[in-house]
Parts: C-alpha cells; structure tokens; sequence
C-alpha cells in the first residue's frame, strides 16, 4: 500500500546520534523500500536516513527531537520501525560506560 | 633523551620504524573516465581491506572499522570527489580535497565525540590514498619496532602485529584519542605530543610508557637498565599472580582484607572471585543515566543477583544512588544548584524522593535472600539520615513480606566521607559498619576539587589532616565494635599503604586492576605503629 508517514520522537541517548546508533538507525532504514529522511527539529533540513555520512554529519546531540518521515509502498512500517528503534535507545546496554 | 606524554605504560626496545605521512604522490592522472572509474576500485578495495580486518578484530576495534565501512560504502562520502573529477582533477587530489572539506568540518564539532570522529575520517582518506598511490602503499609495521609517526590511525594499529612487543611514538596525538585507547588495552607502551624528533642516524630506541620518556640508540647503560626494568617488571607480574588467590597476611602475621570497587555485574566478568575477599563497593549509579527510564526494582533485582551469584558466600556492599545536580538525571535530581557538590546529592535527594528509594530498597531486600548482601549510604552526615533509612527499610521489607515475596533485612551501614560523620562517628552507633570513602573525604577536608587543576594536587597522596579524621573514624568504629573499612582509590596507591595500616585499617576495596599489586605490597608490609594491634 503505497503511502507516506511521519512522525516525532525524543532522542534520550545522552550522547546523541553518535556513530553505533547512526550505523542501526541507517542500517534499519536500508531495510525499506520506501524513502525515508530525518530531520532534527530547530538544526537542519530532512536527510536520507539511509546515507550514514548525511545521518552522522547532522552531531545530532541527546534530548533532540527528531522526526522521521518515509514515502513508498511500506512507509508506515518503516517509520513505525524507525521510531521504535530511538525509543529503544537503540538497545544500547545500560553498562556501556 | 627525549621526553613526551605518556599515553599508554610499558616498557620497550627496538629497531626504529619511522611511519611517513602519504605525500601527494606520483600518479599519471587519466580521463575523467578513468579517474572515477580509478577512484570507485580504490573505494571498493578499502571497503574489501576494512571488512577483513574487521572479520579478526572484536570490541572496541571491530565496532570502529564497522562504522569505518558503512561510511566508505556511502556514496555521499565520495561524490564531491567524483563532481572534482568531472570538472579534469586528478582523483588523489579529489579525494584528498573531498574528504579533508568533512574532516574540518568534523574537527569543528562542539561536542567532544563528534570531534573524534575527523580521526575516522583520516583513517579513511588515507586507505582508500593508499590504493590510489600504489607507489606511497603502507609499509607494513616491523615486527617489535619502535614506531615512530606524526600520528597513527586505529586501523593503522589493529592491523599491526603486537605479538613480538613494540611501541609508539607521536609526534603529536593524545592520551585520549582511539589509539591510545587500543595501545593500553593491548598493553602497547605508548608516548605521543612529542614535538618534532630526528631520528636519522638512530637504528633503535627505548620507549618507556610510564614516564614518556624516549632514548635513541640507548647505550649499554640504558639497555642494560631496560632489561632490569623488563625482568623486574616480569618477575613483579609473575608475583601478583601468585599474590592474588592467597588471602592476604602481612610480614607480622595480621590478616588483611582486600575487595573489590565495581560500577555492575559486567566488571565482575574479568574477576575471579577467588582473586578478591567480595566486593567493597557496588555504585548504583550507573543503573541511571539521564535520558533513560530509572531501572526498575526487576531490573535492580537482576543486577543485584548477578553480584551475589558471583560472589557466592563473600559479601557484596551495594552503595545506594549517590548523584546530586553535577549528573542532572531528569525528574530525579535537583536543577540549577549553585554548588551541587554540597547540595541535595546522595542520602538526601534519596530521602528527598522515597518513591525512587524505596524501589531500590526493595530490589535490594528481595536480592538479600540470594547471598552475603550489605547496603551501605553515601554522604551520610548525621544520624537522623541512618535512622530514617532504616525505618524505610523496616517498612519495605514488611511490605515485601506481607507481598509474599521472600526477603530479608540486609545490613545497613555508612560511608563515612562527609567531615561531620569522620568527626562523630560514635554517634552512628546504629550502623552495621563504616567505610570511608576517601576520595569525597579528602576533598571535603582539603577544600579542593580533584576536577580543578590549579588546586588539584592538594589531594594527592594522604594529607595530615585526612589521615587524622580516619584515624578519628577507625577508633570511633572500634569503641562501638563496629567495622571499619575503607574504599577510595588512596587505597590502590601502594605507596600510602603503611600509613592506612598504622592508623589501624585491616581492610581495603580497590579497583580490580589494582587487586594483584595491593595484595603483594600488603604481603610486604607491617601493621606496626601506635595502633597495630590485630
């Protein structure tokens, strides 16, 4: 079903889209057909969640905002997945020091 | 001799390797065609190069070249390069251009982990340079040389071969960068910010990692004062080892113990609990981290268990949330604090919030029951804090027993690292023991802050003052028969041993690094002094 979707979530990882959550985060979006790009509310424009280089190049620091959005056949699964993935913290163990 | 900062111990010798940075190179360049086509093999080969290295590299290392990998196989990383081709330049210049444009931009970053990442940069520029300019390809690293670069990338590193020893020396770098991270875990002596070093002429070097000194061509002197240094070093190791599973006696027949200090069940994974007399100090903190949800009493419980299922019979000492407003958690500590260092941190923002107390105190009660568990307060400052705690405890585990589940009432201690609690100790008379935190002590007493350097070598070594007070503490502890211990890195300084000893401490909890060589300078040591008594 061809669609677009969006939503927000609360980056909490205290430091930020560092490089392990970037490479998940791309990882993750890789794994739709749709087309999905990432904003961060207040710093920049929408960019390939896809491009580890573009995702990495925002310094995204914790406590921001982001939003995601995706446009193709399976977009609201992959913002679904992309939204679960943040509010996970990205499964980053809670002993990495 | 030379002398840099040292950035990872050890010591070693060897023949000189010098490292030169990639130069331009002597590259006919081809049509644009060929150029890209010239720049997208090289790119490939890199990501081939990184993959493999990544395939026999675990850890720390192996989540590096990942990243390394993901960023070379995006294609946004080289289009600026491949646009610069287009328009007739040669792909190295491309290339270097392309990549050094992100690099700064990188090296321009607020945030210090963001910064780091240029180095990754680099470590990438110059792989995939490397398949460009066959002529300027890496020299492979000498076995057991003593490398000398202007700088040196992680990959760099792991795909050298430590096996016959070797070491390090830059010409710029820091102590905290990724490599030097590498090198200490691997155990590679290390000296970097050196400064400019001629080495023509110079076939070998010493390299001591501990001091950062660095000594070209060493003469007989100093060669034959390294292998003294390397024996000694081997026979010191060979000793902690045996030290280690022994308990701990001194040279006049007194019993001491040594524990460990640990953050969580995962530092327990690299300790044998036969190495250690249980742990001394478990700090809760790291269980909160700001951002995330506060761990729940399940999760809590889980951790709790590991400890004591790793300790077995040995006790382990779990230390209640010690944070104040320096470590802002989110809906849990105090903002805007003027001086969070002497605010609501510790006991009492934990007082201050039972709801999340008593959810600690509840994990703790209900992991009683798995092992030797003891709860011990941080910044304790007067008995009224001991005392409403225990009520608390009291009342949770009447709440757990009425629940059904099963648990026990662990015993309550305190740290003693607030002056006033070192000055009165004799007033905790409800404590189950005593363990002085130096750290927090020294600077309370010392009025001087570790993180400041103008001001932080006041509290180094054992300060009269601070000795006196845990002198105070030891024999307030032994009027009330209660235990007195002490936890604080002063205790891993095998230098101030014979003065904990004298003031009467029987009983230390260390970093687990420092477990081998504590337990071997005790071994060595006399109780002696006023108050050496058993």
């Amino acid at each position: 079903m061809s669609g677009k979707a969006e939503a927000s979530v609360l980056l909490a990882n205290p430091s930020g889209l560092h490089a392990r959550p970037a490479v998940k985060l791309t990882k993750l979006a890789k794994t739709f057909k749709a087309r999905v790009q990432i904003l961060v509310t207040g710093q920049s424009d929408w960019v390939d969640a896809k491009s580890i280089v573009k995702v990495m190049a925002l310094k995204t620091p914790g406590n921001s905002t982001l939003s995601i959005k995706a446009e193709g056949d399976d977009a609201e699964d992959a913002v679904a997945a992309m939204v679960a993935l943040v509010e996970r913290q990205f499964g980053e163990r809670l002993n990495d020091a | 001799m030379l002398k840099g900062r040292p950035a990872a111990p050890g010591l070693a010798l060897g023949p000189l390797a010098v490292l030169a940075a990639i130069e331009g190179g002597d590259r006919s360049a081809g049509s644009p065609q060929e150029e890209m086509a010239a720049l997208e093999a090289a790119i490939t080969n890199a990501i081939a190069e990184i993959d493999e290295l990544a395939a026999r590299t675990n850890g720390a290392g192996a989540e590096i070249l990942e990243f390394q990998s993901a960023m070379l196989a995006d294609d946004t990383l080289s289009e600026p390069a491949l646009a610069a081709i287009a328009a007739g330049r040669p792909a190295q210049e491309a290339w270097t251009a392309a990549l050094t444009d992100q690099i700064r931009d990188y090296q321009l970053a607020d945030d210090e982990t963001f910064r780091a990442r240029g180095a990754d940069l680099v470590d990438l520029r110059d792989r995939v340079l490397r398949r460009l300019l066959p002529a300027a390809s890496a020299v492979a690293i000498p076995q057991g040389a003593v490398i000398v670069a202007n700088d040196l990338t992680p990959s760099q590193f792991l795909e050298a071969d430590w096996s016959q020893g070797g070491g390090i020396v830059l010409v710029e770098g820091s102590p905290s960068s990724h490599v030097a991270m590498l090198a200490r875990s691997r155990g590679v002596p290390m000296v970097v910010d050196m400064g400019a070093v001629t080495v023509a002429g110079h076939a070998k070097a010493l390299i001591d990692g501990n001091t950062g000194r660095v000594v070209l061509s060493p003469g007989t002197g100093e060669n034959a004062t390294f292998a003294r240094a390397m024996t000694a070093a081997s026979l010191a190791a060979q000793r902690e080892s045996a030290a280690l599973y022994r308990p701990v006696v001194t040279r006049d027949g007194i019993a001491v113990a040594v524990l460990v200090n640990i953050s969580g069940p995962q530092d327990l994974a690299s300790i044998e609990p036969a190495s250690c007399d249980g742990v001394g100090l478990f700090r809760t903190e790291l269980m909160f981290r700001n951002g995330e949800p506060l761990p729940d009493e399940e999760m809590q419980y889980q951790a709790y268990c590991e400890c004591l299922e790793w300790a077995g019979e040995r006790p382990v000492t779990i230390r209640t949330l010690d944070i104040g407003g320096d470590k802002p958690i989110r809906g849990l500590t105090t903002v805007g604090e003027s001086n969070p260092f002497l605010g609501s941190r510790g006991i009492r923002l934990t007082l201050a919030r039972p709801d999340i107390f008593c959810v600690q105190l509840r994990a703790l009660a209900r992991a009683a029951t798995k092992g030797n568990l003891k709860i011990m307060l941080p910044m304790i400052a007067q008995p009224s804090e001991l005392a409403e705690t225990s009520r608390l405890l009291d009342s949770v585990t009447a709440d757990l027993a009425r629940e059904g589940k099963p648990c026990r009432r662990p015993p309550l201690g305190i740290m003693i690292e607030v002056p006033a609690a070192a000055l009165t100790a004799e007033r905790f008379a409800q404590a189950a023991f005593f363990s002085i935190g130096s750290n927090d002590l020294t600077q309370y007493v010392m009025a001087a802050s570790r993180d400041t350097p103008a001001v932080a070598s006041l509290n180094e070594g054992a300060p009269e003052a601070v000795l006196q007070l845990m002198a105070a503490t030891v024999t307030g502890g032994r009027r009330l028969g209660i235990d007195v211990s002490l936890c604080g890195d002063i205790a891993s300084d095998i230098r101030l041993l014979p003065p904990l000893l004298e003031i009467g401490l029987r009983s230390f909890s260390v970093a687990p690094a420092a477990l081998g060589r504590v337990k071997t300078a005790l071994e060595g040591l006399t109780c002696g002094g006023a108050n050496g008594q058993g």
